[in-house]
C-alpha cells in the first residue's frame, strides 16, 4: 500500500468476501460466472448513464442470464427446474449475493418467487408460463395485495369467484418490473381465506402506472386491477387456500432481498475501508483515527452478523426447519435496519464525495435501502416474529 | 499414556450409576449461583465442599487430572460423558470456575511437582478453594500494567499492593497472584506468579456492593505479606508467560476439560422474565410499539447465536482474532435486549409495590447493570480496537509503554 501504514494480507482477515456456506464446485462455478457475467454486462458506469432507461435493463440481459440458471433453483426438477447443490434457496441466495455486489438490475426475486409458487402448486396448466419465465422469455411480477402480518381487512385486492371465473379488484404498489411483465401473480382476499392467481399482463382490465423509485436501474410500477376477470384455471393453489404457501413465499423473498443486501453492505464496506487507508487528512491516513477505527469495528461486526442470520436463514429455510419462519423474520428485520445503518455510516467516512451521483457508493446506499421496504420493513417482521413468540409461550 | 484407558461409554455407564445412586436434583443457586444472603452463600459453599468430598470419594473427581495429583488421568471425551450424565443434578458449582479453571489448569500446567502435590489433590478433595489475583483498581483491560508489587527478602518475597473484582474472594482459601517483580524492564518483561494463601495477617479483603445490591465481587489488600520462594510459580520475571496461558485458561470457562458441570446448563441463566411476560405484566402486549420491540428483542438473540456459530466456524480456520467480533457484538446485542425488556416494563421496573404479582423489579436492576455486557471479560472498547487493528489491518494505537522501562511509564495524572 502507497499510504505507509502496514496492511494485513487481505486473505488473512477471515472469511471477509465469503458466505459461511462451504461451497460445492458447482456452486462455486454458479456463483463465479454470475459475477463475471453482471461485472460485464452491467458495470456501474453503464448503469449510471442509463438511469432514464424505461426498463433498467435491456431484455437480452435478463434471457442470458436466466441461461446461467437464475430462476431454477427454487423449481422442481420435474417442472424442469433444480439447483446445483441440491439446497434450492441457499443456491439462489449465492446468485443474490453477487446482485447485490454489482448492484445488479433485473426482478430477481419476483421471477423467483413467482416460479416457485407455480411450480409447488404442481399445476400443469402453469407449466408452459413456468418455462418462459424460467427461461428469462417472460417477466413475472408479485402483486401481493395482502401480507402475512396484516390483518384480512388491510389487503388491498380481493379475488372473488363468479361461475367459473375468478374476478379481481384492487390494486397494488410497489411492484418490481410492472410495465416488463409478462405475468402477473395476484395475491389478495377472498371469502374464507387467501387465494392467488396467475393473470397475464394482457388482460383486459389491468392498468400499470410508472412509479418513480430511489433505485437507479430497478424500476415499479402500480398496478390496478378493475373487474379483472379470468377463467378458474388462474388459479395458483386452492381458492381461500393460500395462506402459507404467501407466508412461504415471503420467507424466501426475504432470503434473496437478504442475500442481496449483504453483498451490497459488502461492496460498500469494502470501498470505504479502502478510502480510509488512502484518504489521507492532517498528515494521517483516515485508518488510523481511533474514533473512525471504532465506527469500523461497529461496522464489521453488523457485516458479520449480517452474513451469519442471512446464511442460518437461507440453511432453517433449505432444510425445512421448524424454527425458519423466526429465522427468516429475523434476518429481514436486521439486515434490513443494519444495511441501511452502514451504508449511510460509509456515506459519512466518505464525506462530500459520498453524496455525489459520480461515486459508485450510493448504488448498494439504494440497493439496500429499498430492500429493507421490500417483503415487510424491520417493523413489519418484528411484529410477526412477536406473534410467533406470543402464540410459542401459550403454548409451553 | 496409560493403554489399559478405560474405554468412555464404560465409564459413562459407571458414571451414570454413580451419580443417580449419590446426587440430588440441581438446585437453584448451582444454576443461577444467586443466594438470597450470605448466610445461605456460606451454606452453598459447605455444601458444595461436602459434594466434591463426595465426588472425590466416589472416584469421579479430577477426570483430566493426572493420577499422581489425585485425579484419574482420562481424557476430555470421559470429562464430556460424565458432564453429560450430570446434566439435571446438583454439582459444587462454586468449584468449577475459578477453582478448577483457570486455577487448577494453571497450577498443573507451571507449578513444580512439589507445589502441584500440594495444592491438586486438595483442591479435588474440596478442601481448597481458589480465587484469581489478576485485575488492579489502576487498570481493567491493560493486565500487564499491574503495579501491585513483590520484593525479594532472603528466601521469601514481600507482596504489596491491591487487587480487584475477584468473584466470592471473602470465603476463599488461596489465590492465583501475579505482581511486579522488576520495576527496570518493560512491562511485560517484569511480573512473577505466586501462590498465596488469603487467610493470614496482612491480607484484608473488602467487599464490594454493586450497584444492585450483590456483593459476591471482592477487593483484596496486601499489606508486607511475605510469601516463602517456594510458593514462587515459574521463573522470576517471566509471569507474562504464564500470564497469558492463565488468561487463555480464563476464557475456556466451564468449557475446559478440567470443569465437572452439568451439560447444558445456561451459566448466566436470568431471573428475568420474557419480553412476553413483561409486556403481559405491564399491559402492553397488545400495543403495535411493544409488539415490535419483542420482535427485536427475538431478532437480536438470534442473530448472536447465528453470528457466534459463523465465528466458531471461522475462528477455527482462519482468524483467531474473529472473537473479538462475537464479543463486540453480544455486548452491545445484550445491552439493547437490556434495554428493551426495561421499556417494555413500564413504570413497574422503575417503582414497585413488592407485595404486588406483577413486581418486574429484576428488569430494572438488570438494566442499572446493563453495561456490565460491554465492560466484563474485556471492554467493548478493546474489541474494537482488536477488529480494526488485527482483522482489518487499520494502524494500531499509539501506547507509552513500549519498550519502556516500567518504572517510567506514565501511571497517572500530570495535570499543570
Amino acid at each position: 500500500m502507497q499510504c505507509g501504514h502496514h496492511r494485513l494480507d487481505k486473505k488473512q482477515t477471515g472469511d471477509a468476501d465469503q458466505m459461511w456456506h462451504e461451497l460445492t464446485s458447482d456452486q462455486q462455478l454458479l456463483r463465479d460466472t454470475t459475477a463475471r457475467y453482471l461485472a460485464d454486462r452491467v458495470p456501474l458506469d453503464r448503469q449510471r448513464k442509463q438511469a432514464d432507461h424505461p426498463a433498467g435493463f435491456e431484455p437480452d440481459y435478463w434471457t442470458s442470464g436466466a441461461e446461467l440458471g437464475w430462476i431454477m433453483p427454487l423449481v422442481s426438477e420435474d417442472m424442469g427446474g433444480g439447483s446445483v447443490s441440491g439446497r434450492d434457496i441457499v443456491d439462489l441466495s449465492l446468485i443474490a449475493y453477487e446482485f447485490g455486489r454489482h448492484s445488479a438490475p433485473g426482478p430477481l426475486v419476483d421471477c423467483n418467487v413467482v416460479a416457485s409458487a407455480l411450480s409447488d402448486s404442481g399445476d400443469e396448466g402453469h407449466a408452459e408460463a413456468l418455462e418462459a419465465i424460467m427461461m428469462g422469455q417472460a417477466i413475472a411480477a408479485n402483486c401481493l395485495g395482502w401480507a402475512p402480518w396484516q390483518q384480512p381487512g388491510e389487503a388491498t385486492i380481493s379475488i372473488a369467484r363468479q361461475g367459473d371465473d375468478l374476478v379481481i379488484n384492487g390494486s397494488v404498489r410497489p411492484v418490481e418490473s410492472a410495465a416488463q411483465a409478462g405475468y402477473f401473480l395476484v395475491t389478495g382476499t377472498s371469502d374464507g381465506g387467501v387465494t392467488q392467481a396467475l393473470v397475464p399482463a394482457s388482460t383486459a382490465g389491468i392498468t400499470i402506472k410508472a412509479l418513480k423509485a430511489i433505485d437507479v436501474s430497478r424500476k415499479f410500477g402500480a398496478v390496478s386491477f378493475d373487474n379483472v376477470r379470468v377463467p378458474a384455471s388462474a388459479l395458483v393453489g386452492d381458492f381461500g387456500g393460500a395462506g402459507e404457501a404467501v407466508a412461504l413465499q415471503v420467507r424466501r423473498a426475504a432470503v434473496v432481498l437478504c442475500a442481496e443486501s449483504v453483498g451490497a453492505m459488502e461492496s460498500a464496506f469494502e470501498m470505504t475501508v479502502d478510502w480510509a487507508f488512502d484518504r489521507y487528512t492532517f498528515g494521517r491516513a483516515l485508518a488510523s483515527y481511533q474514533a473512525l477505527k471504532h465506527r469500523f469495528a461497529d461496522m464489521k461486526s453488523w457485516l458479520e452478523a449480517s452474513h451469519a442470520i442471512c446464511d442460518a436463514a437461507a440453511d432453517s429455510l433449505a432444510d425445512g426447519l421448524e424454527r425458519a419462519a423466526e429465522t427468516v423474520s429475523s434476518a429481514k428485520a436486521y439486515i434490513g435496519e443494519n444495511g441501511v445503518e452502514l451504508a449511510q455510516d460509509c456515506v459519512q467516512i466518505h464525506g462530500g464525495i459520498g453524496v455525489t451521483y459520480e461515486h459508485d457508493l450510493h448504488f448498494f446506499l439504494r440497493r439496500v435501502t429499498l430492500n429493507r421496504l421490500l417483503y415487510g420493513t424491520p417493523g413489519d417482521h418484528r411484529r410477526w416474529l412477536a406473534a410467533m413468540q406470543i402464540e410459542k409461550e401459550l403454548a409451553a | 499414556m496409560s493403554t489399559d484407558i478405560e474405554p468412555v461409554e464404560q465409564f459413562r455407564a459407571r458414571a451414570r450409576e454413580w451419580i443417580k445412586a449419590n446426587l440430588g436434583p440441581l438446585q437453584s443457586f448451582d444454576r443461577t449461583q444467586h443466594c438470597k444472603d450470605d448466610e445461605e452463600e456460606l451454606v452453598a459453599v459447605a455444601r458444595d465442599r461436602a459434594l466434591q468430598r463426595k465426588i472425590f470419594d466416589g472416584g469421579f473427581a479430577g477426570i483430566c487430572m493426572p493420577k499422581e495429583y489425585g485425579g484419574l488421568g482420562l481424557t476430555p471425551e470421559h470429562n464430556r460423558a460424565f458432564n453429560e450424565e450430570l446434566a439435571g443434578h446438583e454439582y459444587p458449582s462454586r468449584f468449577a470456575v475459578p477453582t478448577f479453571n483457570p486455577c487448577a489448569s494453571t497450577i498443573l500446567e507451571f507449578c513444580t511437582a512439589e507445589q502441584k502435590a500440594a495444592h491438586l489433590p486438595a483442591i479435588l478433595k474440596g478442601d481448597e478453594v481458589w480465587v484469581q489475583l489478576l485485575s488492579e483498581p489502576g487498570g481493567g483491560s491493560d493486565v500487564a500494567g499491574i503495579t501491585t508489587s513483590a520484593v525479594r527478602d532472603g528466601d521469601h518475597w514481600v507482596l504489596n499492593g491491591s487487587k480487584v473484582w475477584t468473584s466470592r474472594a471473602w470465603w476463599a482459601d488461596w489465590g492465583l497472584i501475579l505482581a511486579r517483580t522488576n520495576w527496570d524492564v518493560p512491562k511485560h518483561q517484569g511480573m512473577t506468579v505466586f501462590l498465596v494463601p488469603l487467610r493470614q495477617e496482612g491480607v484484608e479483603i473488602q467487599r464490594i456492593v454493586r450497584l444492585n445490591g450483590e456483593s459476591e465481587a471482592c477487593q483484596e489488600y496486601f499489606t508486607d505479606v511475605r510469601i516463602p520462594d517456594s510458593d514462587r510459580v515459574g521463573e522470576v520475571d517471566a509471569g507474562w508467560n504464564i500470564g497469558t496461558r492463565w488468561m487463555f485458561h480464563e476464557r475456556m470457562g466451564h468449557n475446559s476439560p478440567y470443569v465437572t458441570y452439568p451439560s447444558g446448563l445456561g451459566m448466566s441463566a436470568s431471573r428475568e422474565d420474557s419480553p412476553v411476560a413483561i409486556a403481559r405484566k405491564s399491559g402492553k402486549i397488545d400495543d403495535p410499539a411493544a409488539r415490535e420491540l419483542i420482535g427485536e428483542h427475538r431478532e437480536l438473540g438470534l442473530v448472536t447465536r447465528a453470528l457466534q456459530n459463523r465465528i466458531a466456524d471461522a475462528a477455527t480456520k482462519a482468524n483467531k482474532d474473529m472473537s473479538a467480533i462475537d464479543r463486540l457484538f453480544r455486548g452491545v446485542a445484550s445491552v439493547r435486549r437490556s434495554t428493551i425488556s426495561f421499556e417494555l416494563a413500564g413504570s413497574g421496573a422503575s417503582v414497585w409495590d413488592e407485595e404486588e404479582e406483577a413486581a418486574t423489579d429484576a428488569v430494572g436492576m438488570n438494566f442499572l447493570m446493563r453495561q456490565i455486557s460491554c465492560i466484563g471479560g474485556g471492554t467493548t472498547e478493546i474489541s474494537r480496537n482488536v477488529v480494526a487493528e488485527r482483522i482489518l489491518g487499520m494502524p494500531r494505537e499509539a501506547s507509552g509503554d513500549k519498550g519502556v522501562p516500567f518504572r517510567e511509564v506514565p501511571k497517572g495524572p500530570k495535570r499543570a
